[in-house]
């Protein structure tokens, strides 16, 4: 069954549900803004590991048998497992996997992979390939400032653009049956370059693709912003939103009070991080936590994320080239019947020792 | 009195230094490797021209401390051994003269990094 | 559409977008930290030279660059020093202490890679830059010298 496809946007008839949310956040994302919401919050960066590469995947092994157990389900019964993350061969994916006995996709597409996972989980569940999807994402602060930028302990400063990568693990379960808020439709965007070289202003080299993938949306749904009760982009931090905003303006689209960015909203103002959080794990978190459980209680009804990535590799960066920027976009819709209470802070820190212990039993092999 | 005036010659042209290595921090985003590297050329020419031995008669320390005295000690080095073993000291003096810093370095980084681990930044 | 032409449109209204921070107060750190290094630098030698009053300036400095190596590459180990850099930038990068630092904290971020392919490896990847153009100028100078 062919679904109608204009241009890059797939609108999903079947509507693929969100069965199962998790997010798991670094101690410095848990003092934010967002740290009540968050289904576990790590006492310190480490996790109980030795290196940080593999506190990370030990991370996204967490948020993924979090939130197959919050949809009900058994590892086992998870169908296709579609993962991404930053580092080099995407390693805290792949390893993450081999916990896991599943039909594994392990993506690329830096801070946007929580989207772009969700799209094409929820394409294939919407085509009837496969029951339940599981989509995840993890970034990890230590990790990626040591691929990316300097070694933690050098003493220098952050320019003043630069942005925050987060510690964050989130897991969407996607599944065609049972309750919940469902994907409708989802736009995948196109590499946009806009000739930006400073490796320390991911904002402004992803601000361009997140105004394409934004207008795209907008025009091949026939919506406004003003239909969205929240329009959620990535992690462009603080300069990357304004330079979004000024964008829009000036293709005619006037963003209002709806729109926000995770990357200037996971941290607040004087936890020193200059124009925000970003990685993948900044959106993957808000989205797993704040967004679809105000969709399963109904406070919102029809959410636009758009997860914004800068491809940014540090070779290509040396040799003098521009950093191509990508967003990708979903529109989530709730459902009833809503939700009527949220869980409180001592079920979700039940729910977290209990899948620890799972994890434990679980996870023996790959060691 | 003496001492005094002293440090505080030190302080003045220490921390002026340091000052001109954040100007261009904050005009260029210059990287802690492109940083030293030019105070290590700075100190090359200023102990190539000579310049290097009045400031450190005033700065003494102030001058030494910076990665500059680096620099010159390694010019200084070159210089001298070449007055003494022609050709040869082209090669060996620049290193000859800096070898206890660059050796302390290498085995104390080694050591502490034996024991310690990296941790998670805690500010911007 | 050309897009060189957007590009260099979009960098501009980039640059002029980006938040001017007021540089007066790093300035400071920089000037204040980067003088208190100095004259700790200079406290050591004097120290040096109360207790051996016979040994050259060249070797005093050699102490005092040693000792202040040790001292920085120790505070990068427990982790201070990315603390006093992330206040005073330059003030402690261009002393001494910051080329110990530049040293240390690759070696410690890259000792989970091993001792040889990590540790020793990664050990200069920022100040490798500083010996290796250092050694070239003091070359430059040594072969201009060899003819004056």
């Amino acid at each position: 069954m062919i679904k109608e496809a204009k241009n890059q946007t797939i609108v999903f008839k079947n509507k693929p549900r969100i069965i199962g949310n998790y997010s798991i956040a670094g101690p410095k994302e848990g003092k934010g803004p967002f740290g009540e919401m968050f289904d576990y919050v790590m006492k310190d960066d480490f996790f109980g590991e030795k290196t940080y590469e593999k506190a990370e995947r030990k991370m996204l092994e967490h948020a993924i048998f979090g939130a197959t157990d919050k949809a009900l389900l058994r590892p086992d019964n998870i169908d296709m497992l579609i993962c991404g993350d930053l580092l080099n061969q995407i390693i805290t994916s792949s390893y993450a996997a081999r916990a896991f006995d599943v039909s594994y996709l392990g993506i690329f597409s830096a801070c946007s992979a929580m989207a772009l996972s969700i799209g094409i989980g929820a394409s294939m569940v919407n085509a009837g390939y496969f029951k339940n999807v599981a989509c995840a994402t993890s970034s990890h602060f230590s990790t990626a400032e040591r691929q990316f930028r300097f070694p933690l302990e050098l003493g220098n400063q952050r320019p003043p653009t630069s942005q925050w990568t987060c510690t964050g693990s989130g897991c969407t379960v996607l599944s065609l049956g049972g309750q919940g808020p469902y994907i409708d439709s989802v736009t995948f965007g196109k590499a946009m370059d806009y000739g930006v070289c400073d490796v320390n202003n991911m904002g402004a080299a992803m601000a361009p693709a997140a105004m394409e993938t934004m207008i795209s949306v907008f025009k091949d749904t026939k919506t406004k912003p003003e239909d969205y009760d929240l329009i959620l982009t990535g992690d462009l931090g603080k300069l990357g939103a304004e330079i979004l905003l000024d964008l829009m303006e000036e293709r005619g689209y006037k963003l209002g009070k709806n729109y926000c960015d995770c990357g200037q909203m996971i941290f607040y103002h004087d936890q020193n991080v200059l124009m925000g959080g970003s990685g993948c794990g900044c959106s993957a978190t808000i989205f797993n936590s704040y967004v679809v459980e105000r969709l399963k209680t109904g406070q919102l009804k029809k959410v636009l994320y758009i997860a914004t990535g800068a491809l940014l590799s540090t070779t290509a960066c040396q040799q003098g080239e521009s950093i191509p920027g990508i967003a990708h976009a979903l529109v989530v819709k709730a459902s009833p019947p809503f939700e009527e209470r949220t869980v409180t802070k001592k079920e979700k820190q039940q729910f977290a020792e209990n899948i620890k212990k799972q994890l434990k039993k679980y996870n023996v092999e790959g060691e | 009195m003496e001492y005094f005036l002293n440090y505080l010659y030190v302080f003045l042209i220490g921390g002026f230094v340091c000052m001109l290595g954040q100007i261009l921090v904050i005009r260029t985003n210059m990287t802690t490797s492109r940083i030293l590297v030019s105070f290590v050329l700075l100190g090359v020419i200023l102990e190539a021209t000579t310049a290097y031995d009045y400031i450190y008669g005033v700065a003494q320390a102030g001058i030494s401390v910076p990665i500059v005295g680096f620099g010159a000690s390694l010019a200084k080095g070159a210089i001298s051994a070449v007055r003494t073993k022609g050709i040869l000291g082209i090669f060996t003096g620049g290193l000859e003269a800096t070898a206890g810093g660059i050796a302390a370095a290498v085995i104390f980084a080694f050591i502490f990094s034996l024991i310690f681990r990296a941790k998670t930044k805690k500010t911007g | 559409m050309n897009y060189k032409d957007r590009n260099k449109k979009y960098n501009e209204y980039v640059k002029q977008k980006i938040p001017k921070t007021r540089s007066w107060p790093t300035l400071f750190n920089a000037f204040w930290v980067g003088g208190v290094i100095c004259m700790i630098g200079q406290g050591i030698g004097d120290g040096i030279r109360a207790i051996w009053p016979d040994l050259s300036g060249s070797m005093v400095s050699a102490y005092i660059s040693i000792i202040l190596i040790f001292i920085a590459s120790l505070l990068t180990g427990i982790g201070v020093y990315d603390r006093i850099g992330a206040f005073a930038g330059a003030g402690s990068i261009v002393p001494i202490t910051g080329f110990s630092n530049s040293i240390t904290s690759p070696a410690m971020d890259y000792k989970n890679e091993g001792i040889i392919f990590g540790l020793c490896v990664k050990m200069f990847s920022i100040a490798g830059p500083v010996i290796v153009i250092g050694v070239l100028a003091s070359a430059v100078v040594g072969l201009i010298y060899l003819f004056i």
